[in-house]
């Protein structure tokens, strides 16, 4: 007996010294890469945006804020500011509906499982689209001469070929009404697992308590799914601001300024007037609103 | 079960039928529209009255694609990307989700902040310093500017997956075989890789599927039409021949057919992890 427990001390000891070690020779490789392409580019690009002539001059001069300043004087940079919020809570609050509505529907008891489970693979099917795609589609869809113009005259709700995405009266619109076609998925497949995670008893007690199917909806539905409600509307609030290809692809931010947005007015910066310094501004703009709702997002999984 | 269908289900069960219907529209009408605008010919896809189904059924749009080298092309390099980074992220993942999962350390969770934090930071932020870099290294208009900076997107989600799948692994597993005085390189390759399967597929799969998809660095990281991938391909296609719709249509079909096939063979692992914060929209 007495020999075995040496042993095992023993044995024991340098595992216990190793482990303080050995977890960092796991993360070093990841923790490189993010160092390489998160930390040295967040540093640069905030460089990048207090200098003159970033990248294109040879010997940049620090400016401090003007390049902000100028940014902020300019209209279209606050009208960019507006349209992005505009599409994003549109986006996230129908994505969010039509995602919850899929979602109850699909988890219900009334439903044959099989179809159930045919549905679901069906429904999911926008979000596997690349963003290129998704903007053919509705390009082809909404054409003036497209086939949702000629229902709407057929059906006299609308009487001439309206011009979707080239009116500055619809584009914003329409663009937005494509995001939402394209995004749903994710809530719905979240919010199934959410609903699947509810303790049946919950209703069964509502039930002996007589409770109808809006009250066990308003009382214990949302409330349980309120978590999951919260951490997925503030990513996709997040992610759906950082909106490029969708609009780059069926407006470019046309016409006229009607969808710019704040990536594509930064990219225009960059990349068709090369001023890498003012785009690196409102770039840190688009970062200081992500990463100030990144903090609440944390926040809230870390209350979990 | 007589039971099942009673007067007082009759009417929410069909309810329910009939919304489910209306979403299937919703959702399948322009997917179906898209497929059959890639079999009928130019002049028919704007044909009045509007017709879903094609008068003649062509594959010209595809076969034009099969003889356009050009446009293979696109396939190759966006399969060679997008495989070497599902490859090379996966690794990574797996190393630091076997830290995360078992072992507690100082820095773990500002590493996780990290992690987190990443998934949240826009693309055009990094997109202006990644091309000064891309620039600087020398790599620009090649293979390795895309991998290396897909890897910013693919690493934060891979490690949460990965990480949340060896939590359901039992400890006993791998410490077994560190108390018979292996190695933890041991116990995690011989051992918890193995059991693990189910969650590296899904991992490689979300991987491929995002570096697939990506659109914004492949745009200005490359630059000769040799260089484009699948998503900047079609952009191409709709730039030269802004009327070539069923070309466009049935290169929008082909791009999306590998990750159609994956999604098909991993979807049981899939939906399982696919939840907020895990993936991204």
């Amino acid at each position: 007996m007495g020999t075995q427990a040496t042993i095992r001390k023993s044995s024991l000891l340098p595992y216990k010294a190793r482990r303080k070690l050995v977890p960092y020779f796991y993360v070093a490789p990841a923790t490189f890469m993010f160092f390489l392409l998160m930390l040295y580019p967040m540093a640069t690009v905030l460089r990048y945006s207090l200098m003159d002539g970033a990248i294109t001059k040879r010997n940049p001069s620090f400016v401090g804020l003007q390049n902000y300043l100028t940014n902020f004087d300019n209209p279209v940079f606050w009208q960019a500011v507006g349209q992005t919020l505009y599409f994003t809570s549109m986006s996230v609050i129908f994505h969010l509906l039509i995602g919850m509505g899929f979602a109850l529907m699909l988890n219900s008891q009334l439903i044959n499982p099989v179809i159930r489970s045919v549905l679901r693979a069906l429904y999911i099917l926008p979000w596997l689209f690349t963003a290129v795609i998704i903007a053919i589609i509705w390009r082809l869809l909404l054409d003036p001469n497209g086939v949702i113009n000629s229902v709407l005259i057929s059906l006299h709700i609308v009487d001439f070929k309206v011009e979707w995405f080239s009116s500055t009266k619809t584009a914003l619109h329409a663009l937005t009404f494509a995001n939402i076609w394209a995004g749903y998925p994710l809530y719905m497949v979240t919010l199934l697992a959410g609903l699947q995670g509810i303790p049946k008893e919950l209703y069964e007690a509502a039930d002996i308590d007589g409770a109808n199917g809006l009250h066990k909806f308003r009382y214990i539905t949302i409330p349980q799914l309120m978590p999951v409600i919260v951490s997925i509307a503030l990513l996709d609030f997040i992610w759906t601001m950082q909106v490029f290809p969708l609009v780059w692809m069926i407006t470019g931010g046309g016409p006229i300024h009607a969808t710019e947005v704040l990536s594509t007015y930064t990219y225009k910066q960059a990349f068709s007037s090369y001023d890498f310094s003012m785009a690196s501004s409102s770039a840190v703009c688009i970062l200081i609103m992500s990463l100030s709702l990144t903090y609440f997002y944390i926040k809230h999984q870390k209350a979990q | 079960m007589a039971k099942r269908y009673t007067r007082k289900s009759l009417l929410p069960t069909a309810l329910t039928y009939l919304g489910l219907a209306v979403g299937l529209v919703y959702t399948g009408f322009p997917i179906l529209w898209m497929f059959f605008a890639s079999v009928k010919s130019n002049t028919e896809i704007f044909s009045l009255p509007p017709r879903l189904l094609p008068d003649h059924f062509t594959i010209e749009a595809y076969l034009s694609i099969f003889d356009d080298p050009a446009k293979i092309r696109f396939f190759i390099n966006s399969y060679v990307v997008s495989g070497v980074v599902t490859v090379l992220t996966v690794i990574i993942a797996i190393l630091a989700a076997y830290a995360f999962s078992r072992y507690s350390f100082r820095l773990k969770s500002t590493l996780n902040v990290f992690v987190i934090s990443t998934q949240t930071v826009p693309p055009i932020t990094l997109l202006i310093p990644y091309f000064g870099m891309v620039v600087a290294f020398g790599i620009f208009n090649t293979y390795f500017a895309l991998i290396l900076t897909y890897m910013v997107f693919t690493l934060p989600y891979a490690i949460l997956l990965m990480t949340g799948y060896l939590n359901t692994l039992p400890k006993d597993l791998d410490e077994a075989v560190l108390v018979d005085g292996g190695s933890s390189w041991t116990a995690l390759w011989r051992v918890l890789v193995p059991l693990s399967l189910p969650g590296i597929v899904a991992t490689a799969v979300y991987t491929f599927l995002l570096a697939w998809n990506e659109f914004l660095f492949a745009l200005t990281l490359t630059k000769s039409t040799d260089m484009r991938t699948v998503p900047i391909g079609i952009q191409l296609l709709m730039g030269q021949h802004a009327f070539e719709w069923n070309q466009m249509m049935a290169m929008s079909v082909l791009g999306s057919l590998p990750l159609l096939l994956l999604f098909l063979i991993a979807q049981r692992y899939f939906l399982a992890g696919m939840t907020a914060g895990s993936v991204k929209a």
